[in-house]
């Protein structure tokens, strides 16, 4: 594995299978009574969000202390950075503080790419712009490893605006690598048009593919892509592509429904869809804290096997390796 | 007398020639060690190329208004450097050159620098807002006598404004340099719509947005039976069409820059924003076709857009980043690498895309771009084409530094310029 997790392209099988096994033991320690883990005791991981996130900022904020890190949270709000200093100065600032990760959002595509370039720590890509958002994918691919067994041969149907998602884009990525079938649904102007270079199958046609899905991975579509003249109205894109009851009926009895939140429920998925059986809105979020905690261990010089191995991390702190080595 | 002997310089490829120059003229060419008259200063150019001074028709020397990134002095000593011996200067300053006040002071900031000369391009539209024309005649009875016209960095995308400017500079035998970017299909676009601007999340900018206006200003040329050039032409679709504009006789030109001509939008994936350029970086497709384009002389000439920005402008996240590269510096390089080592064009093509036809379309075929023989103004450059060295940004005398080769390996070496007789660079070094 690299030094930082910036797109799930870069991720080998080895890599993935890696990180969503560790999160899986990680997991489990944490219904223990006490989740907490010294692992990365005297670490410092800075949660650098240029966007508002809170539900992102928290989940990587309570992963990083149930390691024991310590946590700076360097908001867009309130900081040099809304006073207009640049992303490289922001960076040689943090790399003084000694942060040994630094989890950015941003809203730049690419921003986390030229972090890289400026600071020595790990940089985890907490999504930029429309380009990525590799622990969202990994922690979809926990959840459905979880709830369905397997990742190999599952059909995965993602759904919306592809176009500007960098959940989709991580997500073809990363259950590509996994041997996922994955088809992405969208109206043809939410589809990049060199679409048909990525390792996916494409449609325009919801329902026909439902039948054929052990996963349905609904997106957020934002209202302004209305005036952009991406589809004529709300009401026209909930009908061709909006996840309701009658439309989730077509589903074999198995499959899910996911979304990475925030949902637009009423737009891209119904609130009985959001709220059924098959729904794993909720257990997405609490799957993403133990993804969360896996990437920073594994980055951050944990090795393969996993905390609960050798000795075990409720016993003696593993000794953190110093970042940079492969995996 | 201002007199030099350049003995054995290969002109245009050919076999080794005596060059004489005295007073600014070249007064005998003569086979090697034939030379009959005995002058001043002896220039051993054994194996070196001689080719004509460089024409630039598209630089951005920044002067006045971002004198932190260049001013007409640095442009032009990066322009002497890269072999050129005359550059037309945008009109994308601050303020804008839309007025004969900017472009006569530009003309003589560049009178006054002597590493080159410079010729203003006028704004076609006052403040290149796109809604009203400058004072075209005035700027071109100016002392600086602007024949281009340029709202480069904007396109003038009003149909009829477009139109109307073409038509008015016919009474003075003037030339639109269309920036062809349709900008509603080019809102807030980043790279090339494609592969790469999909994987990597950048608002793609499709090859469409330029051929459609590429397309449409032909046709308007036709129309009024006016000049049009097009500025760095980026696809293959804009060599087709401009192949078949040409083919039914109309008055249309079109340049190519050298980082068009060498480089893809894979360079993108790393989101370093040296490569962010305006138009923006193409497929290999598209690089094939303007080479093709080049040397079958559908594209006419090569132009640099030598657009230089300080180090803060691109150490920035891609999409806030400025666009454009330096390019003075190592146009002959590159244009040697992509057109003459794969074998598209010779050296004395190379002297006809690099200078002999971007001084007719700038409309300077008296005094620029002329042939190497008797009697002719000595403004040539002597060019060592052995030396295969990496770019290096550091030794360059432009203030800014965004090149896109940088440690890029080149080959090639300007050893000398003149310019009508006066060196301003000797031993690749500027002069003075
Ligand atoms: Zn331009």
């Amino acid at each position: 594995m690299n030094r930082h997790l910036i797109s799930a392209a870069d991720l080998s099988l080895a890599d993935a299978i890696s990180i969503l096994d560790t999160a899986e033991e990680l997991a489990r320690l944490a219904e223990r009574p006490i989740p907490k883990l010294p692992t990365l005791r005297g670490r410092t991981v800075v949660n650098l969000f240029y966007e508002d996130s809170t539900r992102t900022r928290i989940s990587f904020e309570a992963a990083a202390k149930r390691l024991s890190a310590d946590v700076i949270n360097f908001s867009a709000k309130g900081s040099s950075v809304a006073k207009g200093e640049s992303l490289k100065d922001t960076a040689l600032t943090l790399q003084a503080m000694g942060a040994d990760a630094v989890v950015i959002r941003h809203n730049a595509s690419g921003a986390p790419h030229r972090l890289a370039e400026w600071v020595r720590g790990s940089v985890v890509n907490a999504g930029d712009g429309t380009h990525e958002h590799p622990t969202q994918a990994l922690l979809d691919a926990f959840t459905m490893r979880r709830r369905l067994g397997r990742l190999s041969g599952l059909r995965v149907t993602i759904v919306g605006d592809i176009l500007h998602s960098r959940v989709a884009r991580s997500n073809v990525w990363l259950l590509h690598t996994l041997g996922a079938q994955v088809t992405l649904v969208a109206p043809p102007t939410l589809l990049p048009v060199a679409i048909g270079t990525w390792p996916c199958a494409v449609s325009y046609d919801f329902s026909s593919v439902l039948p054929a899905s052990d996963v349905v991975m609904m997106l957020r579509v934002q209202h302004e892509r209305m005036a952009q003249a991406y589809f004529p109205s709300v009401r026209e894109y909930s009908r061709r592509y909006g996840l309701d009851g009658d439309r989730m009926a077509l589903l074999p009895p198995h499959a899910i429904v996911m979304h990475p939140g925030p949902m637009n429920r009423g737009v891209e998925i119904t609130a009985d869809v959001a709220d059924s059986a098959r729904s794993t809105i909720v257990e997405q979020v609490a799957n993403g804290v133990a993804v969360r905690m896996a990437v920073l261990y594994l980055l951050l010089g944990g090795g393969p096997g996993g905390p609960g191995m050798a000795g075990g991390p409720a016993g003696q702190a593993a000794m953190p390796e110093p970042a940079g080595v492969a995996l | 007398m201002n007199a030099w002997l350049i003995r054995g310089a290969r002109v245009l490829g050919a076999d080794p020639t005596d060059i004489t120059i005295e007073d600014g003229l070249i007064t005998e060419l003569a086979p090697a060690g034939r030379a009959t008259k005995v002058a001043g200063q002896v220039i051993d150019a054994d194996g070196l190329i001689a080719l004509p001074g460089l024409v630039d028709l598209h630089t951005h020397l920044r002067e006045p208004g971002r004198e932190d990134a260049e001013t007409v002095a640095s442009g032009t000593a990066a322009a002497a450097l890269g072999g050129y011996t005359v550059v037309h200067a945008m009109a994308n300053t601050d303020p804008v050159a839309d007025t004969a006040g900017v472009v006569e002071q530009v003309w003589r900031l560049g009178r006054e620098a002597g590493y080159a000369d410079v010729q203003p391009v006028g704004a076609v539209t006052a403040g290149l807002k796109g809604t009203q024309l400058a004072e075209l005649g005035a700027m071109a009875e100016s002392a600086a006598q602007v024949r281009m016209f340029s709202d480069d960095g904007q396109c003038v995308s009003d149909a009829t404004l477009m139109r109307r400017a073409l038509e008015y500079v016919k009474a003075f035998d003037g030339v639109i340099a269309q920036h062809a970017q349709e900008p509603r299909l080019t809102q807030g676009a980043q790279l090339n719509e494609g592969e790469m601007s999909a994987r990597l999340g950048l608002t793609g900018w499709p090859a469409v947005a330029e051929e459609a206006i590429v397309a449409r200003d032909c046709l308007l040329a036709d129309h009024v039976g006016a000049a049009l050039h097009i500025c760095h032409v980026s696809t293959a679709g804009s060599v087709e069409i401009i192949r078949w504009a040409k083919s039914k006789g109309w008055r249309v030109t079109a340049e190519v820059t050298p980082h068009h001509l060498l480089l893809t939008d894979q360079l993108a994936a790393g989101y370093d924003p040296v490569y962010k350029v305006n138009p923006p970086l193409r497929t290999a497709a598209d690089v094939a076709a303007l080479r093709e384009g080049l040397a079958d002389g559908t594209i006419d000439c090569v132009a640099t857009d030598h657009a230089p920005h300080p180090a803060e402008s691109k150490e920035t996240e891609w999409s806030i980043a400025a666009f454009g590269m330096t390019g003075l510096e190592t146009a002959l390089r590159a244009v040697h690498e992509a057109m003459v080592t794969t074998g598209l064009i010779d050296w004395a093509e190379l002297a006809d895309r690099m200078s002999r036809r971007p001084a007719a379309i700038g409309r300077l075929a008296r005094t620029h771009g002329r042939p190497l023989a008797a009697g002719e103004p000595a403004s040539l450059v002597l060019y060592d084409q052995a030396p295969v060295t990496a770019v290096d940004p550091a030794a360059h005398a432009s203030r800014s530094r965004n090149t896109p080769f940088a440690g890029i390996k080149l080959p090639g070496q300007v050893i000398a310029t003149f310019l009508r007789g006066t060196p301003t660079v000797l031993q690749g070094r500027l002069c003075r």
